[in-house]
C-alpha cells in the first residue's frame, strides 16, 4: 500500500521536449500512459528541433525551475559547423552522469541471458570537449581533456549509485596503456573514490577487450563507469545484446537536474518510414519515464509503469519492428495501458 | 639467394617471427602445413634478439627488420616485450620502422566452433599510425590533462585507399566507414571526407557511413549487415576486438599489417601463452590463418583457398580440436589433421 503524505497528490512540472522524428511519437506514448495511471505530474511543453542553433532560453529556464525533464531525441547533423543541442543540454545543465541500464526482459530472447548492465558515463569532457582546430591544410587535432574533477565526480556517483542500488561490482573501462596521462588520471580517480566503498568491488579493464568480453560473456559485468566516448560505446553495445535501444532505459543527471530520454542512441530521431508509419518503439522511454517517477520520489507509480511494460514484454503479443513484432507505438501503448494495475 | 630445395622462379622469400612462449610451436605447424600443400615459400627466419640493438634501440635487430623490408612479406608470431626502461616494444618497432599503417582482420564464423553469432564474414581495417594513439598528451594544470588526437589527410587517404583496394581484391561488395563526426566534426570529418573521396574512384563498390556507437549495436545485432569496414585507430581496435568477440575471441582471429611499399606482416594477435608453451598444447589456427592472409596478399588465392578450407573442415570435423576449443589434441595432431584435409 502506498500511503502517501498529505499533498503528494499535487503534481509536479516536468518540462517536455519532444523533439525530431520518432521523439513526438514516443514522448506522446508517455503522456498518454502518464495520464491513464493518474500519475502526480504534469508537463511543460516546449518545441525544439536539433536544427537550432541553441536550445531557446525559455526551455532552459524551464528544466532549472522544474529539475526534471523528458525528451525524445534531437537530430544531430553530421559535419558542419553546429554542435549537437543533445550534448549542448547536457552541458549546460551539467548533467555529468549519463545512465543506461541494459538487461534482458523477461519473455524477449536474446543471444545472451542474463544480462544486466548498468553503464554510468562521464558526460561533459573527454573526446566531447568540442576543442578541435586546423593545424596546417590536411592535418586536424582534437583535445581529449580529462580532469580530476570531472572524473572523481563520476567515480563518486557511480559507487553511490552501487550502494544504493545493492550493486556488487564497478568495472572502471580506460585504455590507459596507450593515453596514460588522460586514462591514467581517470582510472586513478576511480582508485582513490573505490577505498571508501569496501562493500564494493572494484575492476579495471581495458576499453577494446571489454567490447569482446561484453558479447562473449556479458553476464560478467555489473556497474560499469567510462569516460565519454568509451561510455558511448560499451552503452550501444551492451544495449545491442540485450534487445536493443528500443528498450533501454536511460538518462541524465547532474547535482541539480535531471533530463531523461531513452537510454542507448538518445540523439536517435529514427527514419523517415518509421516516423510516417507511426512504428516507432515506446518501450525505452516509458522504462525512462518509469525511472523519473522514481526519481521524483514516486516509487509506486514507477512499479505500476515498470509492471505494465514488462508484462506486455512477456505477452508478446504488442511488439515493434525491431522487436519481431508488426505493432504500432499506439498499439504498444494501449497494451500497456490495458495492463496498469 | 642460397641454393634450396626449389629451383622454380616463382619461389618467393618470407620473413618468420617465430616468436615466444608457444610462438615456435604454432610457427613450426604452419611450416608443415605449407610442406604438404607445396606453397612455393622459403622462410627466412629470425629469433628475437637477446640484448637491445643500438640500430633499432629495441630487441628486434636491424638484421630482422632488413629481412622484411627486403622480402617484403613477413609472418610473425606472439612476442613478449621485455619489461624494462630505454627501449622500444617491439610491436612499436615494427609498426615505425616498416610503416605498418593498415591492421586487417577478417572475421569469420568458424563452423563447428558454436558462439552465439553466426554467419560472421567481415573484414575490419583500422589505421594504425595516427589518431588517438598519437602519444602527445601532457598536463594543462595540476588535475587537468589533455590527450591530442590527430587525423592526416595523407594517413587517412592512404588506408581508406587500402580498404577498397582490398574490397576489389577479394570480392568485397562494400565497404563502411565508421565515425563519430557528429561529435568530432574536424578529425572524424576529415577521415570521412578521405573515404568520400577514394569512394568516387570506386563506384562499383558500395560505400556508406556508419556512426561508431550506432556500429557497436548493429554489430551484435546482426554483424551479416557488414562487409569491410575501414575506420581511425580507436575505433578500429575496439571494433576489432568486438568482432573477433563475437567469432569466438583472439585465438581464432587472424591479421595482417600493411606496411609502405605494398609491404605486409601477417601476425597472429593472441599472447604468448606461457602457461602452456612447450606442451604441444597451443592452437595454431590463428597464425596459420594469418598465414593465409599472407598467401592472398601474394596472390595465391589457390594455396591460400586449399589451406584455409582444410583448416575449417578440421575444425567442422571436431576430431582433433585442441583444449582451447575443447577438445584433446595436441598441436601436432591437429597440424596432422589439417594436411590431411589438403
Ligand atoms: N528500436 C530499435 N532499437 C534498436 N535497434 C533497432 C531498433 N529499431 C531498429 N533497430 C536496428 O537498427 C537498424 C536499422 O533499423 P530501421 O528501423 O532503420 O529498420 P530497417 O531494418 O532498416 O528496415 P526498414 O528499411 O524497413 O526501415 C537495424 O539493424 C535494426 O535492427
Ligand atoms: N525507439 C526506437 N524505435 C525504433 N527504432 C529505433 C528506436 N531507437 C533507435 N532506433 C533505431 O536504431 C538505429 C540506431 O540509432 P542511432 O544509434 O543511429 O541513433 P543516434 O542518432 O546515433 O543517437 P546518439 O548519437 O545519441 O547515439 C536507427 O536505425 C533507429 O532507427
Ligand atoms: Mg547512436
Ligand atoms: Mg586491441
Amino acid at each position: 500500500t502506498y500511503m502517501p503524505r498529505p499533498g503528494d497528490g499535487a503534481p509536479r512540472a516536468v518540462t517536455l521536449i519532444p523533439g525530431d522524428g520518432i521523439g513526438p511519437l514516443v514522448t506522446d506514448a508517455v503522456v498518454q500512459v502518464m495520464k491513464a495511471m493518474h500519475a502526480p505530474i504534469y508537463f511543460e511543453e516546449f518545441e525544439v528541433s536539433g536544427k537550432m542553433d541553441k536550445i531557446p532560453d525559455v526551455v532552459m529556464d524551464s528544466i532549472r525551475k522544474n529539475k526534471v525533464c523528458l525528451k525524445g531525441g534531437l537530430a544531430t547533423p553530421v559535419g558542419g559547423g553546429v554542435s549537437s543541442l543533445n550534448v549542448q543540454l547536457r552541458k549546460e545543465l551539467d548533467l555529468f552522469a549519463s545512465l543506461v541500464h541494459c538487461f534482458n526482459l523477461p519473455g524477449l530472447p536474446t543471444r545472451h541471458d542474463n544480462v544486466d548492465i548498468v553503464v554510468i558515463r562521464e558526460n561533459t569532457e573527454g573526446e566531447y570537449s568540442g576543442l578541435e582546430h586546423e593545424v596546417i591544410p590536411g592535418v586536424v587535432e582534437s583535445l581529449k581533456v580529462i580532469t580530476k574533477f570531472c572524473s572523481e565526480r563520476i567515480a563518486k556517483y557511480a559507487f553511490e549509485y552501487a550502494y544504493l542500488n545493492n550493486r556488487k561490482l564497478i568495472t572502471a573501462v580506460h585504455k590507459a596503456n596507450i593515453m596514460k596521462l588522460a586514462d591514467g588520471l581517470f582510472l586513478e580517480s576511480c582508485r582513490e573514490i573505490a577505498k571508501k566503498y569496501p562493500g564494493i568491488e572494484y575492476n579495471e579493464i581495458i576499453v577494446d577487450n571489454c567490447c569482446m568480453q561484453l558479447v562473449a560473456r556479458p553476464e560478467q559485468f555489473d556497474v560499469m563507469v567510462t569516460p565519454n566516448l568509451y561510455g558511448n560505446l560499451v552503452a550501444n553495445t551492451a544495449a545491442g545484446i540485450a534487445g536493443g535501444t528500443g528498450v533501454m532505459p536511460g538518462g541524465n543527471v547532474g547535482a541539480e537536474h535531471a533530463v531523461f530520454e531513452q537510454g542507448a542512441s538518445a540523439g536517435n530521431v529514427g527514419n523517415e518510414k518509421l516516423v510516417k508509419e507511426k512504428r516507432a518503439n515506446p518501450i525505452a522511454l516509458l522504462l525512462s519515464s518509469s525511472m523519473l517517477l522514481r526519481h521524483l520520489q514516486f516509487p509506486a507509480f514507477a512499479d505500476r509503469l515498470e509492471q505494465a511494460v514488462m508484462g506486455v514484454i512477456k505477452e508478446g503479443v504488442h511488439r515493434t519492428k525491431d522487436l519481431g513484432g508488426t505493432s504500432t507505438t499506439q498499439e504498444v501503448v494501449d497494451a500497456v495501458i490495458a495492463k496498469l494495475g | 639467394r642460397c641454393l634450396g630445395t626449389s629451383t622454380k622462379d616463382t619461389v618467393v622469400r618470407a620473413t618468420l617471427f617465430p616468436g615466444d612462449g608457444i610462438g615456435p610451436e604454432i610457427a613450426s605447424s604452419v611450416k608443415q602445413v605449407f610442406k604438404a600443400a607445396e606453397v612455393p615459400i622459403e622462410w627466412e627466419e629470425h629469433s628475437i634478439g637477446t640484448s637491445v640493438d643500438p640500430q633499432t634501440n629495441s630487441f628486434v635487430t636491424f638484421d630482422s627488420m632488413e629481412s622484411v623490408r627486403k622480402n617484403g612479406i613477413g609472418l610473425k608470431g606472439p612476442m613478449t616485450t621485455p619489461i624494462g626502461k630505454g627501449f622500444r616494444s617491439l610491436n612499436l618497432t615494427l609498426r615505425k620502422s616498416l610503416g605498418l599503417y593498415a591492421n586487417v582482420r577478417p572475421c569469420l564464423s568458424i563452423p563447428g566452433y558454436k558462439t552465439p553469432y553466426d554467419n560472421v564474414d567481415l573484414v575490419t581495417i583500422r589505421e594504425n599510425t595516427e589518431g588517438e594513439y598519437s602519444g602527445l598528451e601532457h598536463q594543462v594544470v595540476k588535475g587537468v590533462v589533455e590527450s591530442l588526437k590527430i587525423i592526416t589527410r595523407h594517413a587517412s587517404l592512404r588506408v581508406a585507399d587500402y580498404a577498397f583496394q582490398y574490397a576489389r581484391s577479394n570480392g568485397r561488395k562494400r565497404v563502411s566507414a565508421i565515425h563519430k563526426a557528429n561529435i568530432m566534426k574536424k578529425t572524424d570529418g576529415l577521415f570521412l571526407q578521405c573515404c568520400r573521396e577514394v569512394a568516387e574512384k570506386h563506384p562499383d563498390i558500395v560505400y556508406e557511413e556508419v556512426i561508431i556507437d550506432n556500429c557497436c549495436m548493429m554489430l551484435v545485432k546482426n554483424p551479416s549487415l557488414f562487409d569491410v569496414l575501414v575506420m581511425p585507430n580507436l575505433y578500429g581496435d575496439i571494433i576489432s576486438d568486438l568482432c573477433a568477440g563475437l567469432i569466438g575471441g583472439l585465438g581464432l582471429t587472424p591479421s595482417c599489417n600493411i606496411g609502405d611499399n605494398g609491404l605486409a606482416l601477417a601476425e597472429a594477435v593472441h599472447g604468448t601463452a606461457p602457461d602452456i608453451a612447450g606442451k604441444n598444447k597451443a592452437n595454431p589456427t590463428a597464425l596459420l590463418l594469418s598465414s593465409v592472409m599472407m598467401l592472398r596478399h601474394l596472390g595465391m588465392v589457390e594455396k591460400a583457398d586449399r589451406i584455409q578450407k582444410a583448416i575449417l573442415k578440421t575444425i567442422e570435423e571436431g576430431k582433433y580440436l585442441t583444449g582451447d576449443l575443447g577438445g584433446k589434441a595436441s598441436t601436432t595432431e591437429y597440424t596432422m589433421a589439417v594436411c590431411e584435409h589438403l
